[in-house]
């Protein structure tokens, strides 16, 4: 099972993190750091995976940013590693040809869409399509919600009661 | 009120002006942040829901991205989730995930709040709290809301099932009565025709498994079907992990498994399958030679990949191969060893693995020669990755693959001087241990020891001390095969020797005390001898310039050396007027002689350096070497400094005196010193036997003396004190010669006082018994007796006979020694192991009970009887369990009959896929049913102790658990 995903940025800027297992705050930042330093360090022609505190760490660049994830000893490297790239390709297609930009200010899409391709650290979800659709409708609940909300008549609703 | 979180809201900074604001700080991020956290903090408690919302919003960025703790809020996100509005619901949900933990308080305060969410009419509100729950469930929330995830798991949504079957994980893991309840339903997912359910499915089987695969067994049938069935790549990788783990308990299954696993590696295009299938043969199947063939072929255009992945993944396939089909590596052996010097360290690592899988006792030399010269060449992290492999693999099993330790210890040292060397340890510990072990090898280990002493560069690395004390102490110890003391004299008093750490001083002090005896000795002997034969006076009372003139061209230097020494003497020994000129020449001295003896060294140049001059010029050396030492602030140093003082002191007056009036002083006066050189001579001639790692453990506790069994308490006290292990040797056998070097004298001089002799008896007795675990100094002869000494073997003492047994096996005979005994743990790792060891394994044996009780269609009712079983007296357990095992045994029975007598049942379309092959082993459903029939014994009796948590929290769950009629699974 994934034990956790982390996003870095080329810089070591932390982009996107989510934890499968219990971690405390301060084990996360600690797990962060070291990672980054390892996974930054290494070469753009050496193999992906690391091996990290009895766990296996497997990374890709994608432009600017690295997609981590945490596995465990027994997990098959390749095909987290699709996982990923799975990932990416449904970023790319939300976002439209996505950017580190894209992430940085939609940090909270970008969460709902993993949690619609990974739940309890396993793949949920290996049909793009069907995660697009769904993301797309959580996304118009959302709007038609905030528009409820933002709509004069509620404001004034609110500011009279 | 209204109008004040109206403005509060307008005016609130929102989620994106925080990113942007955060983008423009340069500098003073983190007074932005503290600042950002102060409003978050005030707009959490707002009652306006929007505002709320948009402050947890950015708390969970902060925290996520940033680290901040976001605890405080715990609260407010309770509060969040009973909002009404979805946008409000996710926000407070994606926090809850991501900050809540087992211990977060206001866990209890969700249950209701997760419960009508679960079941909420909308799809995406169940969603979010399945998601939620598959990371935080408790024990409680598991408990309560498994009713709920049960009618979820017969959801008509996919989207919803799914999540529902992945939660299961978590909720097992927590509550593993929930199995009893949803089992069924999660087994009829793995016929789904959905694929995206069976994938999850399955997944949840995988990890299940992992932990403890022995309970899913009766479920091959199923996972067989999809392994042969399916298309799907994402599922068959999981149901291969699963194969992984059950072949090796099931043998007639793995041979089953075999071609389904093959004709999968033939087909597939799909890197990740193909490698999934090849670790699966090499980790559980790996006694099918055919598959393994296949495998190896594939692996090794892997191998050739250009993919660095794919590299690495092949080479971590050969090495789990190599234990039980060395071939392989054999096979692959020039890829294997280009790979060490690949860039990618990984891979390098990967590589010297296999390298030394390969390593045995025919060809460890041609390896270890390679792999030093790739040492040579590697950045200094790998170029001690590769040493510290060689010394872990050469001394496996007490150097079980050495055959030649000539070769090995001259290995050793060569591995010292390798620049980046880091491994001093190590080979302090192994030159220590060959020293004491292997008898044979000693003249050549002192002969590594002199040249890696006598090399100054050495003393400058740090990590390399530790090395230099063990030489510096075999030096000692076996100076009697010295080529040239002399020498070694030199270099152990070398003025670079300051950089030593005060330890390791002590060591070259000690060491350099035993080779001074040994030459005293020696030279005594030849005086003996010389006089006793009258030919030795013509020579001795030469002036210094015939000295030179007799020993011959070869060491004018040492004559020259010679001259003002004599001159010294005459002075009667003031350091002070020679302190400087003899520091200079002493260090040119050995170097001159180091050079000359290093070229020619028989032994007869040996003999004849045993001339007064040379010795008077030894002792003038200790004496003007050690001097300064008694100014060190180190005990250890200061002390063996002193004794070398006050020793010299003792012999220099006959000694310097006996030259000049020889014939009337060697009987009278010399007979003395002599008499002291031998003494001490003879205790530090005693040999040193290696003491095994478990003869403290084998010491049986004494009556009445109370052992705390955990020592635990201990570890806080000595945190930073290391248990003594065998490196720790050349620091304790100097400490011991020191003390048997100078009690001999007094033992000799007084008759042996004689303690009460009760508690003589008593200790002697014990000696007697557990003869190996005393310093051998329990013989009744004055002597002692040598460890390695043969005539101990026929003796009472067993334990010593096989260590030198040992020895000699392991230079005559290749055989495996039998000596080898499995390495006890230290007092302080045993706790921790157990600790480790117990925890978790009560809850997982609860889970897999569980999980067998429900597949073995054993419900309720041996539950409820479990549960009287336990009311009574623990004394009556045993019978009880034996009946409860009986009538789990009879529901198998009963559910067969049921099984065959039902065939419309609703396992039926299944049941006629899987007959052939179950009729056609019917031996195997026998021994598997018997199997878990024992487990079940097994597990029922732990279950007992936990049984009272267990029944507690069963018991409003029972109404549900007994509606739905479980029907078996076995067939």
């Amino acid at each position: 099972m994934i034990q956790f995903v982390l996003l870095i940025s080329r810089q070591g800027k932390v982009r996107l993190t989510k934890w499968y297992s219990p971690y405390t705050q301060k084990e996360r930042n600690k797990v962060l750091r070291e990672l980054s330093g390892v996974i930054l360090a290494r070469g753009p022609k050496l193999c992906n995976f690391v091996d990290w505190r009895g766990y296996k760490v497997v990374y890709k660049r994608y432009a600017s940013l690295y997609f981590c994830m945490c596995i465990d000893q027994e997990d098959n490297e390749l095909e987290v590693l699709e996982m990923i790239h799975h990932f990416v390709e449904i970023l790319d297609r939300y976002f439209g040809s996505v950017c580190e930009l894209d992430l940085i200010f939609n940090f909270h899409k970008a969460y709902y869409i993993l949690d619609e391709i990974l739940i309890a650290g396993e793949l949920q979800e290996s049909s793009k399509k069907t995660v697009a659709r769904l993301i797309a409708a959580q996304d118009s609940l959302v709007e038609t919600a905030k528009e409820q909300a933002s709509s004069i008549s509620n404001i004034i609703a609110q500011a009279t009661k | 009120m209204a109008g004040s979180s109206l403005m509060e809201n307008l005016f609130q900074r929102t989620l994106e002006d925080l990113i942007k604001g955060l983008r423009l700080q340069l500098i003073g991020e983190s007074a932005f942040l503290s600042k950002a956290l102060d409003e978050i903090r005030r707009e959490v408690k707002s009652t306006d829901a929007d505002t709320k919302a948009n402050a947890l919003h950015k708390l969970t960025y902060l925290s996520s991205l940033y680290f901040y703790d976001m605890s405080f809020a715990a609260f407010h996100v309770v509060e969040l989730l009973s909002s009404t509005r979805f946008s409000h619901k996710k926000i407070a949900y994606h926090a809850a995930a991501h900050s809540f933990s087992d211990d977060t308080p206001v866990l209890v305060l969700i249950t209701n709040q997760l419960r009508k969410d679960l079941t909420s009419t909308n799809e995406f509100e169940v969603s979010l709290a399945l998601e939620c729950l598959s990371r935080i469930a408790t024990v409680d929330l598991a408990r309560d809301l498994t009713p709920e995830i049960f009618t979820l798991l017969g959801s008509s949504k996919v989207f919803v099932q799914k999540k529902a079957i992945a939660v299961l994980l978590r909720v097992f893991d927590k509550y593993p009565d929930a199995v009893r309840v949803c089992f069924k339903r999660f087994v009829e997912n793995l016929e789904s025709p959905d694929s995206q359910i069976v994938s999850v499915a399955v997944g949840v089987f995988c990890e299940l498994a992992l932990r403890e695969p022995r309970s899913y067994l009766p479920l091959a049938p199923e996972f067989y079907k999809i392994l042969v069935d399916s298309k799907n790549n994402w599922v068959l990788i999981k149901v291969l992990k699963i194969f992984a783990k059950l072949a090796p308990l099931e043998p007639r299954l793995a041979k089953r498994v075999v071609e389904p696993v093959c004709d999968h590696i033939r087909r597939t295009g799909a890197k990740s399958l193909l490698f999934e299938c090849i670790r699966t043969v090499v980790t559980s199947l790996s006694d099918y030679e055919s598959a393994v063939k296949v495998v190896v072929v594939k692996i090794r255009e892997m191998l050739v990949d250009d993919d660095p992945n794919l590299k690495y993944l092949a080479l971590q396939a050969l090495s789990v191969v190599a234990t039980k089909h060395l071939w392989a590596v054999l096979e692959n052996k020039e890829v294997v060893i280009k790979s060490l010097s690949d860039v990618d360290s990984n891979i390098k690592l990967e590589s010297l693995r296999l390298v030394m899988a390969m390593v045995s006792e025919n060809n460890v030399a041609e390896i270890c020669r390679v792999l030093v010269n790739y040492a040579l060449k590697s950045d200094p992290e790998f170029c001690n990755e590769i040493l510290g492999s060689i010394l872990s693999t050469c001394c496996s099993d007490v150097y079980e693959i050495i055959v030649d330790f000539d070769w090995y210890v001259s290995l050793l040292g060569e591995m010292s001087r390798i620049l980046h060397c880091q491994q001093g340890e190590e080979i302090e510990k192994q030159l220590i241990d060959i020293g004491m072990r292997v008898k044979d090898v000693r003249p050549e280990l002192v002969r590594v020891s002199r040249d890696l002493l006598i090399d100054p560069a050495l003393l400058g690395n740090p990590f390399l001390h530790r090395m230099l004390s063990a030489a510096a102490w075999l030096s000692g110890q076996y100076v009697e095969f010295s080529v040239n003391p002399f020498e070694l004299m030199e270099a152990l008093l070398q003025p670079r020797t300051t950089l030593l750490p005060p330890s390791i001083r002590a060591v070259y002090v000690q060491s350099a005390l035993k080779v001074f005896i040994f030459c005293l000795n020696a030279y005594l002997l030849q005086r003996g001898n010389a006089a006793s034969s009258s030919t030795f006076d013509r020579v001795v009372p030469d002036v210094p310039g015939l000295v030179s003139e007799r020993d011959g061209p070869e060491s004018s230097s040492l004559a020259s050396c010679d001259a003002p020494v004599h001159c010294k003497q005459d002075e009667g020994f003031n350091p002070r007027v020679f302190d400087q000129s003899f520091e200079g020449l002493s260090v040119e001295h050995g170097g001159e002689e180091t050079a000359t003896l290093g070229q020619a060294s028989a032994s007869s140049s040996l003999k004849d350096s045993f001339t007064h001059e040379s010795i008077v010029n030894l002792l003038n050396r200790v004496e003007l070497a050690v001097v300064p030492l008694t100014g060190s602030y180190d005990v250890e140093i200061l002390e063996r400094a002193r004794n070398i003082l006050c020793f010299t002191e003792l012999i220099k007056r006959d000694l310097l005196d006996s030259p000049v009036q020889k014939e009337e002083s060697l009987e009278r006066e010399g007979v003395q010193a002599s008499q002291i050189i031998k003494l001490m001579h003879d205790a530090f001639s005693n040999d040193l036997g290696p003491v095994s790692v478990s003869a403290q453990e084998r010491v049986p506790v004494p009556d009445g003396l109370v052992l705390a069994e955990n020592l635990e308490d201990l570890e806080t006290i000595f945190g930073d004190v290391q248990l003594p292990s065998l490196n720790s040797f050349s620091l304790g056998s100097p400490q011991y010669e020191e003390r048997a070097g100078f009690s001999i004298p007094i033992h000799e001089s007084k008759e042996e006082p004689v303690p009460s002799s009760e508690s003589t008896s008593l200790l002697a007795e014990h000696r007697k018994q557990h003869g190996l675990y005393y310093l051998p100094s329990a013989n009744k002869e004055d002597d002692y007796p040598p460890a390695n000494d043969t005539k101990l073997q026929a003796g009472t003492n067993d334990d010593d006979g096989d260590l030198v047994k040992l020895t000699e096996q392991l230079l005559l005979s290749k055989k495996k020694p039998n000596h080898a005994k499995p390495r006890p743990v230290v007092v302080k790792l045993d706790g921790d192991q157990a600790t480790i060891a117990t925890n978790p394994r009560p809850k997982e044996d609860l889970l897999s009970g569980t999980v067998r009780d429900v597949l073995l269609g054993s419900d309720t009712n041996p539950t409820s009887s479990q549960g009287q079983a336990s009311t009574k007296s623990s004394s009556k357990r045993k019978g009880k369990e034996k009946l409860n095992v009986d009538s789990a045994k009879e529901n198998l029975g009963g559910v067969e009959k049921h099984d065959q007598g039902n065939p419309g049942s609703r396992k039926s379309k299944h049941h006629s896929h899987g007959k052939g092959r179950r009729h056609g082993s019917p031996g195997k459903k026998g021994a598997e049913t018997e199997e878990n029939g024992q487990k079940l014994k097994q597990k029922s009796s732990r279950t007992h102790s936990k049984h009272k948590a267990r029944q507690r929290a069963e018991v409003p769950l029972n109404v549900v658990a007994q509606s739905p009629v479980i029907p078996d699974f076995l067939l």
